[in-house]
């Protein structure tokens, strides 16, 4: 892939996460008390609600994507050589893969109500 | 005006004020040398006396082994490119009285590979420079019949003119943050050549100079610090051109 593509899909990553992120956290702060939030029925609930379940599984791509590609970035900065450079990108292609399936196991285990 | 006042003008427009300034030099021969040395030496200078007089002035008088590579001293060469009190400048283009300080710190430039003293190697960016296809590419030419001139506007001049004035010193890859950890970053100075031939109307070559850029360790891994652009002394603005190459890969600029 070009790295023109894979910085476009950076950047775009970045932008859809900055909303995402701002719609949950606007949930948490509007429908109910803060400190609410977290509690065990509230977290079951926001995974059982099918809509809210997919933004979160969104998030979590947005966020590996983002994340890792920023990762690979910084590594091939920091040392340089053929071998070291295919060992980080399909080292951060796995990590992301993994925590990718990872959080998807969550949400759908927690969506199933398997907990 | 009275006699006291004129008699202190007149003392002011003296034809030599010379003053002594310590040029802290260091010395390095790879081949020899575990690390580099700071040699002090003292030397007298004028309001119009620049680093490389001050330099050479070491060389002729005091040690004649010092390094240093320069020819026009007027600015139009790019030899002496060196660190001047920390930062990459030209040493033909630094005078001392503008520096402020009675010290002066001579260092060769950071993130090339010294040759010796202030002498470094610019073999890498000149590889990086040629890369970038430097030139007009066309099928036609202003020399082949029927002899023609390619013409253009003030305006389409404009769009690169700034770029042209490069002198291939190096003063901005040494400053480059992102050239300090990544060897294999092509640098400002081939980037803002690619812009220079990118934006020039007369060419065609834009896309496979825009795929040359767009690799791993091109375009993408500027982080846009600026430092380039502020060490420049012909005033080009690489960081510009990096950004408006990027407007280009990203679809924002035809």
């Amino acid at each position: 892939m070009r790295e023109s593509t894979i910085m476009k899909i950076h950047y775009g990553t970045a932008l859809a996460a900055v909303v995402l992120v701002a719609v949950h956290v606007l949930f948490r702060v509007t429908m109910m008390n803060y400190e609410d939030s977290l509690a065990y029925e509230n977290v079951l609930a926001n995974y059982k609600y099918l809509p809210y379940a997919i933004m979160l599984e969104l998030i979590l791509v947005l966020l590996s994507v983002h994340g890792f590609n920023g990762l690979r970035v910084i590594l091939l900065e920091l040392k340089q050589g053929r071998s070291y450079e295919k060992a980080v990108t399909y080292g951060c292609i796995a990590g992301m893969a993994g925590l990718i399936a990872y959080g998807s196991r969550t949400i759908l285990m927690a969506s199933m109500g398997i907990t | 005006m009275s006699e006291t006042a004129l008699a202190e003008e007149q003392s002011s427009t003296e034809v030599s004020s010379s003053k002594i300034v310590t040029l802290r030099i260091a010395k390095f021969n790879p081949e020899h040398d575990s690390g580099q040395q700071y040699v002090d030496f003292k030397v007298p200078y004028e309001r119009w006396t620049t680093v490389l007089d001050a330099v050479l002035d070491v060389k002729k008088h005091l040690d004649h082994s010092v390094a240093v590579r320069y020819s026009c001293r007027q600015a139009s060469c790019g030899s002496c490119g060196m660190k001047i009190n920390g930062r990459p400048r030209l040493a033909c283009f630094t005078k001392i009285s503008e520096l402020n300080s009675d010290v002066v710190t001579v260092e060769p430039m950071n993130n090339y590979p010294i040759v010796r003293d202030l002498v470094v190697k610019l073999d890498k960016m000149f590889a990086n420079h040629k890369k970038m296809q430097p030139y007009v590419i066309r099928e036609d030419s202003e020399i082949t019949a029927p002899t023609k001139e390619f013409n253009q506007t003030p305006e389409q001049l404009e769009e690169y003119i700034q770029f042209a004035n490069c002198i291939k010193c190096g003063l901005c890859n040494s400053a480059c943050p992102t050239m300090a950890t990544d060897s294999s970053f092509l640098g400002p100075q081939a980037l803002g050549q690619a812009y220079r031939y990118v934006a020039d109307n007369r060419d065609k070559g834009k896309y496979s100079r825009l795929k040359i850029i767009d690799e791993s360790h091109g375009i993408w891994r500027c982080h846009f610090a600026g430092s380039c652009s502020q060490v420049c002394p012909k005033g080009v603005d690489p960081a510009m051109g990096i950004q408006l190459l990027r407007g280009y890969l990203l679809g924002f600029r035809k």
